[in-house]
């Protein structure tokens, strides 16, 4: 039972808004991990503030045990943190090995075994290596941004939405990989408006609504909750 | 294992081979050709602006960074190598204004342009503390403001013992040989192609394609646009250099506005993100510009006496005008985009098309 990540009374205020309202939450090592919520309830923006991208106004993130809040973005990659950020986001101009290389931005050491690896898990990859990213198709770019942030060798991958605007067969293929990628060792936290496949997926899971986290609890008993089915898997109240 | 290495180096070991002769027909149009040849002032300056184009490049095409500061860095190498390369018996005669010059030594060439080199760079480091923070549209124009800065303040009557204040510098050591410009741009060029095929460089495109995406990679991206900016600046700064020589006189004056959007079109006509389209371009550029459509600028006469409708000073702007649409139309990412010339693959697909043929 330890905590990789740790988020405490986590503040992120744009301008007037607060956009995250004191959030604490807890992942622990080795798990899924999944934030639920509507549009605009602080997903991403917690996710951002964990990366370094965004700076909140107030609280703490321990990763490791260490306070990782304030480094600059770079300094949390090589920690062991890296982000699939939302709508993909690959190098369009680069070919699909360059963005892999670019992932592995900060290491100096031999990329071989780790391109393998990616390639194993994602072989269309490995068949379009040369191809430009922008030509690959939303799926494929997904499972670019998914291995191009494998490629940082991280302890702890961030998903920002992998199912947006992805077709139901390969969301299920993303969501296979979250697990063979779990199964490997690597802690996941993941953010999804797929409230469904998040829950059936994740170890633990939290509700965030407007900023705030209402309801928290292992990704079955979410799953079963009366609220959670009605707000967000399109259940209604018998 | 040689053939591993062939296979390997193909592409690169063609495109030197292409080098090598391009090289040996510039050597010998400078040992042949009569010395008041077109060749001469016209290689010169494409070889200058080729440089200017390709750091321009980096910069703009590589780092997505658009800056307009161009001339101002030029302005400094331009400078740095003109005050560092008087002989010391005659910087009397050119300070004849200030007194004395304040440096009293004589540099060699090559140290002197490293050093128009290093001065554009400190500069550029200096100035891209605050610049680079901004973005597209801001950075151009706070980049162009620099360099307006940068030749208001060289023709200051204080900077005279220094940079001779408005009066332009002139009598330093300007080499006549075309050969020498060509190795000088080749050697530079060749130092960006290998930044641009660094992992540094595939830094820069990742940022130039995606800020957020690049930084969440872990890219340091006030480092990296530094780092940019200080490297093409540097190559700027050469390239001024260069145009001193060419014109073996240095004045302020004609480090305008207008010659960093001449770099600027050149860059767009040959390919944002293309080296070798730079260099494609600087030579159609200031070839057509200079020598070919200089016909037009002159009074022609028919046989008969009459005289040809419209041609006369000033007309070859407006034919050259008229070209540069017509490739920005037709050709919407410049005459390459962001492909490289490749000799290999030029000639395998003649070959293969050729077999086709037979078969």
């Amino acid at each position: 039972m330890s905590n990789l990540l740790e988020i405490r009374n986590l503040t992120v205020r744009f301008g007037g808004i607060c956009a995250v309202d004191h959030v604490s939450l807890d992942v622990e090592k080795g798990k899924i991990v999944t934030l639920i919520g509507a549009n605009g309830a602080g997903k991403s923006t917690t996710l951002r503030a964990v990366s370094g991208i965004v700076k909140p106004t107030e609280g703490e993130i321990l990763f490791d045990g260490e306070n990782i809040l304030g480094l600059s973005p770079d300094k949390i990659v090589a920690r062991g943190v890296t982000m699939v950020p939302e709508g993909r986001r690959v190098f369009p101009n680069l070919t699909v090995l360059e963005n892999l290389k670019i992932g592995a931005y900060l290491r100096k050491d031999n990329l071989t075994d780790d391109m393998e690896y990616v390639y194993s898990l994602f072989p269309r990859l490995k068949e379009r290596s040369w191809q430009l990213a922008g030509t690959l198709s939303g799926g494929e770019q997904q499972m670019l941004a998914v291995g191009r942030a494998l490629m940082a060798k991280p302890k702890l991958i961030m998903m920002d939405e992998p199912s947006l605007g992805l077709a139901p067969l390969v969301v299920r293929n993303i969501f296979e990989i979250i697990r063979t990628i779990n199964d490997a060792g690597i802690t996941v936290l993941l953010n999804e408006q797929n409230a469904n496949m998040a829950l059936k997926a994740a170890d633990f899971g939290y509700v965030l609504e407007t900023g705030r986290i209402t309801l928290s609890g292992t990704g079955a008993a979410l799953y079963a909750d009366e609220g959670v089915k009605e707000a967000y898997l399109g259940k209604r109240k018998e | 294992m040689k053939e591993t290495f062939w296979e390997k180096n193909k592409r690169a070991i063609c495109n030197l081979a292409l080098v090598l002769v391009l090289l040996a027909a510039v050597i010998a149009i400078d040992l042949l050709a009569p010395t008041t040849s077109m060749w001469f002032s016209v290689l010169r300056k494409v070889f200058t602006f080729a440089l200017a184009a390709v750091s321009m490049n980096l910069l703009n095409g590589f780092t997505g960074l658009f800056s307009l500061g161009q001339a101002g860095f030029m302005l400094l190498g331009a400078y740095t190598y003109a005050i560092f390369t008087i002989p010391v018996e005659l910087r009397a005669s050119v300070f004849r204004n200030y007194g004395a010059s304040l440096i009293q030594f004589q540099m060699p060439i090559v140290p002197a342009l490293l050093c128009a080199g290093i001065v554009a760079a400190v500069f550029a480091f200096l100035i891209g503390l605050p610049v680079l923070r901004l973005k597209s549209d801001y950075l151009a124009i706070a980049t162009l403001g620099f360099a307006e800065i940068v030749r208001g303040l060289v023709q200051l009557q204080n900077f005279g013992p220094l940079t001779n204040g408005p009066d332009p510098i002139n009598k330093f050591t300007a080499p006549e040989h075309i050969w020498i410009y060509a190795l000088i741009a080749g050697t530079c060029i060749l130092l960006i192609i290998l930044i641009v095929n660094s992992t540094y460089g595939r830094a820069f495109k990742a940022i130039r394609d995606d800020e957020i995406a690049a930084e969440a990679m872990g890219i340091n991206l006030a480092s990296h646009k530094q780092l940019s900016f200080i490297t093409s600046s540097f190559f700027c700064g050469i390239a001024g250099a260069m145009l001193a020589m060419c014109n073996s006189s240095v004045s302020s004056v004609s480090f305008t506005t207008s010659m960093t959007y001449q770099i600027l079109l050149v860059v767009v006509i040959g390919g944002i993100g293309s080296i070798s389209g730079s260099m494609i371009a600087a030579f159609i550029y200031y070839a057509s510009s200079e020598w070919w459509l200089k016909f037009l600028d002159l009074e022609t006469y028919t046989a008969a006496g009459a005289r040809v409708p419209l041609l006369g000073p000033g007309f070859r702007m407006v034919v050259f005008s008229v070209l540069i649409m017509i490739v920005v139309l037709f050709f919407r990412t410049g005459i390459m985009g962001t492909r490289e010339i490749s000799v290999y693959d030029f000639f395998a697909k003649l070959f293969s098309k050729k077999g086709g043929a037979a078969k």
